[in-house]
């Protein structure tokens, strides 16, 4: 885990010094990823540097597993320390393999235990090593060499990364790619992390704990949704801005807000039985599944209305189903689309596992979510 | 300061090509035109005077740039935070004055301090050619950029590793173009040490001069012309293959 406390740093003459960070202290659990969020001279980058003691505190102090880093010789506390920066710098002097075995290089680790260590993880980004290990930087696109930075920091497999930006040079639609990548790795290598953005939606796809800061200072630190349910003050209630409570929409899980009792008829059974069942259990709506058990059509309780003949005459295709390991945005953007008050949740099979409607959403985000 | 060392880059892989070619095309033309009045024939006796009056050129321009290149090594200032911007300007300036001093002063002085023969000859070709390899150097260095450095410290480099890991060798493909451009200067200014009683092809030239006889001096010219194509072709070869491909413009 890491612990700051009390974290100060003061630049220029001392008696009249410009405090860029101002007394911090937080603590981050080991194998979660923080966010240091805020406009651009709030002091984020400042804090995270004074870490790998690129930048020297001028008090306070920072811990590592308990380990006070400041009574640690700075070029093995580095070299301890995972570091990805915005502008990526791969060397471009080196080849891929070579850029990614620096740290291992340093550490003197075996040559046959690192070029193997390099091939490893460029396979886990999906990344050939038969053809990437021998390019140069140069001949790779801005993603790639992204993610061979992000490897480079992971090559020596240390417990703690300091990420300054790290996707903030890529294109939106990559972006979004090599987020999702790296938050299912983060899954299996458990790091803690410091990550610095100033894209708030980047912010909560990406962290368990955000700190916000402005001029030096931390604002709040909170998990995404309770800072979003419940922002600390003004400033940070405008920092978020008017749509937050739209932001909480990706934090909850679909599988967390749908309901699972839900109506299935036949297509040959009498709507007017199928509307007895709807009116007795309160639903808006029964579905038909197919043998799959895939949701197939949707009787709505305004067309059962009509009171005769089967339910295969006034069912309405199902447009869109969304996965049960979706989240609410993805589940609302569908019901927008589709013009679909309920929604159909599927599980991996496709089978129908839940049932998404407006009111399941509203009653989620009212009760601050899943926290 | 650093822009003409900067842009001299896209500079370098125009001269690759074209010079070796321009400097042929001058000799040959030389030689056609030598042949066509009937003076050839005043060539050959020379011919047996040159493998002996040629061969302290390598001995002079080996030892001249020898110890300059690892010298102005270090002497182009580092750009990272030990040698503030300031200071480093100042060191330059200084080097660009020195620049402006002619070759045959530079031998005259150095005649006078270490008296004639090959000694003040190799240091006055030393002297001479100092500057572009530490300007080249220096401009190379500042041209890496910052990021790189912030990486390699964050990563846990120490500043000597940063030094020899990744600004050199990213500086590289400059400090080739500077060493480069000195032993083209050194090769041509090395007939200058006749002068100084240091002898080699210069003897032929400065007599045939003297002598107002035209084959003689071309029998000295066109040797070092030769000759500075020659190791300029070579050195570039070993700048093209010593040069990782990633920063190599040329590959």
């Amino acid at each position: 885990m890491i612990r700051l406390e009390n974290l100060t740093k003061h630049f220029g003459p001392p008696h009249n010094p410009f405090v860029a960070v101002d007394n911090v202290s937080l603590d981050l659990p080991t194998g979660e990823i923080c966010v240091l969020l805020g406009p651009s001279g709030c002091g984020k980058t400042t804090t995270m540097k004074m870490i790998n003691r690129l930048i020297q505190p001028t008090s306070g102090k920072v811990f590592i597993d308990g380990r006070d880093t400041g009574a640690v010789d700075p070029i093995e506390l580095r070299r301890s320390i995972g570091y990805v920066i915005q502008q990526i710098g791969l060397f471009p002097n080196k080849t891929v393999e070579e850029n990614i075995c620096v740290v291992p290089d340093l550490l003197g680790w075996d040559r046959r235990k690192s070029r193997t260590r390099a091939k490893e993880l460029l396979e886990l980004v999906g990344l050939q090593p038969d053809l990437f290990l021998r390019r140069y930087p140069k001949e790779l696109s801005g993603g790639q060499q992204q993610r061979v930075g992000v490897l480079r920091a992971l090559a020596a497999d240390p417990p703690v990364m300091l990420m300054d930006e790290p996707f903030g040079a890529i294109d939106p639609i990559n972006r979004e790619v090599i987020q999702e990548e790296f938050l299912k790795m983060q899954k299996t290598i458990r790091k803690t992390i410091i990550f610095v953005s100033h894209d708030l939606d980047e912010a909560v796809k990406m962290a368990d704990k955000i700190a916000i800061f402005r001029g030096g200072k931390l604002e709040q630190y909170a998990a995404p949704d309770d800072l979003l349910a419940r922002p600390a003050n003004g400033f940070i209630e405008d920092f978020l801005g008017s749509d937050r409570a739209l932001k909480r929409l990706r934090l909850i899980s679909v599988r967390d807000a749908m309901e699972t009792d839900f109506i299935t008829v036949r297509s040959s059974d009498p709507v007017a039985s199928a509307l007895e069942r709807m009116r007795s259990s309160r639903s808006a709506a029964a579905f038909v599944l197919d043998a799959d058990g895939a949701p197939q059509s949707l009787l709505s309780a305004q067309a059962a209305d009509a009171r005769s003949g089967a339910v295969g005459d006034h069912a309405e295709p199902v447009k869109g189903a969304v996965p049960t390991t979706g989240d609410l945005r993805h589940a609302v953007s569908l019901m927008f689309a589709h013009d679909m008050p309920l929604l159909p949740c599927v599980d991996e099979g496709g089978k129908m596992a839940g049932v998404m409607s407006y009111r399941s959403i509203v009653h989620n985000l009212g009760h601050g979510g899943t926290v | 300061m650093s822009s003409p060392a900067i842009l001299a880059a896209p500079e370098e892989r125009r001269r690759l090509a074209v010079a070796p070619v321009l400097v042929l095309i001058v000799v040959a033309g030389a030689v056609a035109w030598l042949w066509s009045s009937g003076m050839a024939g005043g060539v050959p006796p020379y011919s047996g005077d040159l493998p002996h009056l040629a061969r302290p050129h390598p001995e002079l321009v080996a030892p001249a740039r020898g110890p300059a290149t690892p010298a102005a090594g270090p002497r182009g200032p580092r750009p990272s935070p030990p040698a503030p911007p300031s200071v480093s300007e100042m060191v330059m300036q200084v080097f660009n004055i020195g620049s402006t001093v002619p070759t045959l002063a530079i031998l005259a002085l150095s005649m006078t301090v270490l008296g004639i023969g090959t000694v003040p000859a190799v240091f006055g070709l030393w002297a001479a050619t100092l500057l572009p390899i530490v300007r080249n150097t220096y401009a190379g260095l500042r041209a890496v950029p910052p990021h790189l450095v912030e990486a390699a410290t964050g990563m846990g480099m120490t500043p000597r590793q940063v030094l020899w890991r990744v600004e050199l060798p990213n500086a590289l493909f400059v400090i080739f173009g500077g060493i480069r451009t000195a032993l083209a200067i050194c090769v041509g200014s090395a007939p200058l040490v006749f002068l100084i009683g240091a002898g080699g092809l210069g003897e032929l030239i400065f007599t045939g001069i003297a002598l107002d006889e035209l084959p003689m001096m071309m029998a000295g010219a066109i040797p070092t012309a030769l000759i500075a194509v020659l190791v300029d072709f070579v050195f570039g070869q070993i700048q093209y293959h010593l040069v990782p491909r990633g920063i190599n413009p040329l590959r």
